[in-house]
């Protein structure tokens, strides 16, 4: 047996021994586990896997040893993922601070910021939020304002973020400032990390259309940040966030991976509510229903030919591109027509007259504004493709239309 | 489901724009409009198209073909949609040959289909008896006449109709318009007594013909499998048909996408490529988007075809998915292609016209977007 088949089959073993059966089913939102300076655990199994996993050094298996890691090399990472996919294994913990800033700190952070930073994030010890879009700076990332001037051995950080998820419950913030006002707008942006804890630092939670959310604005107010928390060079913030931003959209798939599905059967709805339909208006209903789930299937489809073109070796960016604006606009107009088709059952707000999957199609609809808007709004996406898919000219700065 | 065409396939493909775009370019097809060609295609073209193989794609080896499957025919029907080339493939060898495998008797095969697929003999389906496709409506009365049939009433849109061998005329042998039980399939040779093809001229200057069945009297032999049992046969052929089609227009939409694009990137006004305004630029992003969601439908359809394991409904719904969505994006892409290439895009000598009237008609034809649209929910609601 070779050495990666050995490794596969102690691999299984292990996790057959130590990952409980009620981990290996899909999980809803209540069920995951954020690695924190105080974790909470739905139940005694999700302890027990989060701390199984956590003494294995598999939070973070491809780190190096020194900073918390497993060590693990590339193909072994890549076979315990496998196994773990096999056994269908819920994450043991979901925190931002292994997906995202902790990559860019290998990459851009000092020895002394990995060895302080590094391990309490592999163990789950410490919840991390991300402190990106400002009030004034949404589609427009680069234009944000928060300022951290200089106070010597510190920067002193006023301004505020929005869209944190988590804001109120996370133990650090990693978060971009303007540390250069005078200098064109990518090149006074820098990279820091603050304990949410510090005096001047206020996390309110947002209220959404669709009631309660994660997301928090949060406010600064003089807030001392000590020097060496700076990541990366002075001014240097916007490479790292860039690279920040690619972790994301990896991330953001692996999540859509493992959340559990909110499908809705559109078709199955158009049944339900729609079983014999009577006169044009709703015969045009369920045609525009139909056509609905039709487009929603064609997506389905690209997801599964995305994957044979990325393995048969043919460019897929063109095909990468569309996915996000795609499943959103489409995710939007499916509710659009749930509304028309469900009508009043799909506006109750909270009340037992009114099913959990009732409900649920209201939220949802109401949820999927913010989709559209979040990770790149409809229209940025569309500047994309037009640009680099297409390779449309820019815009001639400056010349009247 | 394989969903990528394999390296055959594409090496299928490089050969088939390279055929055509030197035998039968958009520029061939204009001439054919010009000299008010009746055929509607180059013989010369479509006998080295025959010489390549293209006419026995689908077929097994036993009738002369190379069991390429519908997935071979995908590429081709693109590079036919790319160059808007005319060629019998559709009607004579995909949908009529396919009727002629699924139903026909040995002899039947020997007689018709063979000579299809060598090119030495044309085939025409004469199906459609209204303006919009509706295949199970078929009221054409065939009445039982001693121990055989005659055949009165109208077929239209022939795809290839003049000069077509023979024609395969669906009929109603019992059951009423609507039923799908009831439909048989006769093969009529062109010099049956009675029968009498005219021309369609359309938009797209393609051979189209009305078929005037006057007091047609056939024996029992002219019948393609059972009587009034044409319907399962008859519904796959169409699938195919259908498949071929999108592929046409997917393939017609992309390069017509691509050459409003260059237009855009070069065309200036206001000092300034007119691409670079976003008002096109988010016009152009959607139709990317479209085209890549129908590229999937597309694949996903030509391989159902291929998949035996694979029941009727479930092909039929992938059929339709693909034609209602290349269909429907052929029809936006050739609609933004006039408006962005301006009062150019209106003008004769321009070939995007050419585009448009072609995916008009080949959206129409084999059922439109709103035809698949009902069948996909028909499909999916009546298994649901």
């Amino acid at each position: 047996m070779s050495t990666i088949e050995q490794f596969r089959h102690d691999t299984r073993a292990w996790l057959e021994a130590n990952c409980p059966p009620s981990m290996r089913t899909a999980m809803g939102e209540g069920d995951v586990v954020w690695g924190a300076q105080q974790p909470t655990f739905p139940s005694e199994d999700a302890r027990r896997w989060f701390e199984a996993m956590r003494d294995r050094r598999w939070f973070c298996p491809d780190w190096p040893e020194a900073y918390g890691g497993a060590g693990l090399g590339p193909e072994q990472t890549a076979v315990l993922l496998d196994e773990m996919r096999r056994l269908r294994c819920r994450p043991p913990q979901i925190n931002l601070g292994v997906w995202m800033l902790g990559p860019v700190l290998l990459e851009f952070g000092s020895e002394d910021q990995k060895r302080d930073l590094l391990p309490p994030m592999a163990r789950g010890e410490v919840r991390w939020c991300q402190g990106f879009s400002e009030p004034n700076a949404g589609s427009d990332l680069a234009s944000l304002k928060m300022s951290a001037r200089d106070g010597g051995d510190h920067f002193i950080v006023d301004g505020s973020k929005i869209w944190t998820s988590y804001g109120d419950k996370s133990d650090w913030m990693y978060a971009l400032v303007r540390t250069d006002p005078t200098v064109p707008k990518h090149e006074g942006i820098s990279l820091i990390v603050l304990d949410m804890r510090s005096p001047g630092v206020n996390a309110v939670p947002i209220d959404l259309i669709s009631g309660k959310s994660a997301f928090c604005q949060v406010f600064f107010d003089a807030v001392k940040v000590p020097r060496h928390q700076l990541i990366g060079p002075l001014n240097g913030g916007w490479n790292l966030a860039k690279r920040l931003l690619q972790h994301e959209r990896k991330a953001m798939s692996t999540f859509g991976e493992i959340s559990l599905p909110s499908h809705v059967d559109l078709l199955a709805l158009v049944q339900t509510y729609l079983p014999a339909p009577r006169g044009q208006g709703e015969h045009a209903l369920r045609a525009r229903a139909v056509a609905c789930a039709m487009n929603e299937r064609c997506y389905g489809l690209t997801v599964q030919r995305m994957a044979q073109c990325a393995q048969a070796g043919d460019d897929v960016s063109g095909l990468m591109a569309i996915m996000k604006l795609v499943h959103t606009e489409q995710e939007r107009d499916k509710f659009e027509v749930l509304l028309d088709l469900m009508g009043g059952h799909a506006m109750g707000w909270e009340s037992e007259t009114f099913s959990e999957q009732q409900l649920a199609i209201t939220r949802g609809w109401l949820n999927s504004y913010a989709l559209t808007i979040s990770g790149g709004a409809s229209e940025v996406q569309l500047n994309v493709i037009a640009k680099r898919v297409l390779g449309l000219p820019d815009a001639k700065k400056g010349v009247m239309q | 489901m394989n969903l990528v065409y394999s390296d055959e396939q594409r090496l299928l493909a490089d050969s088939a724009r390279d055929f055509l775009a030197a035998r039968s370019p958009v520029a061939a097809q204009r001439r054919l409009r010009d000299e008010a060609s009746i055929q509607g295609y180059d013989p010369d073209v479509w006998r080295d198209a025959v010489a390549l193989g293209w006419s026995a794609i689908p077929f097994p080896e036993q009738f002369g073909g190379l069991d390429f499957g519908c997935m071979g025919l995908g590429p081709v029907f693109e590079a036919i949609g790319r160059n808007l080339s005319a060629t019998p493939l559709l009607s004579s060898v995909v949908v009529s040959g396919s009727l002629l495998h699924l139903c026909g008797t040995p002899a039947q095969q020997e007689q018709w289909l063979v000579p299809s697929i060598s090119g030495e003999r044309r085939l025409a389906l004469a199906l459609d008896e209204h303006a919009r496709h509706d295949p199970r409506g078929t009221a054409l009365l065939a009445q039982a006449d001693g121990d055989g049939y005659c055949l009165q009433g109208n077929k239209y849109w022939v795809l290839d109709g003049v000069g077509a061998d023979a024609y395969v005329v669906a009929a109603r042998v019992s059951g009423q318009a609507g039923d799908a039980q009831g439909i048989g399939l006769f093969l009529l040779p062109a010099d049956t007594p009675g029968l009498s093809c005219s021309r369609l001229p359309l938009i797209d200057a393609r051979n189209c013909a009305r078929l005037h069945l006057e007091q047609v009297r056939v024996g029992p032999q002219a019948l393609l499998g059972q009587p009034g049992q044409g319907w399962t046969g008859l519904d796959l052929a169409l699938d195919r048909g259908r498949a071929c089609l999108a592929a046409e227009l997917l393939g017609a939409a992309e390069h017509l996408f691509e050459t409003t694009l260059e237009y855009l990137k070069t065309r200036v006004q206001f000092d300034t490529p007119i691409g670079s305004f976003q008002a096109l630029q988010h016009r152009c992003a959607q139709l990317h988007v479209d085209l890549a969601l129908s590229r999937s439908a597309v694949m996903a359809a030509l391989a159902a075809l291929d998949d035996n394991n694979l029941d009727a409904s479930s092909r039929g719904r992938l059929v339709s998915l693909a034609k209602w969505k290349a269909g429907d994006t052929a029809l936006k892409v050739s609609n933004e292609a006039v408006q962005m290439h301006g009062g150019i895009g209106v003008t004769d000598e321009l070939d995007v016209g050419l585009y448009l009237k072609r995916i008009r008609v080949a959206q129409a034809s084999l059922g439109d977007r709103d035809f698949q649209c009902q069948r996909y929910a028909d499909l999916t609601l009546a298994c649901a």
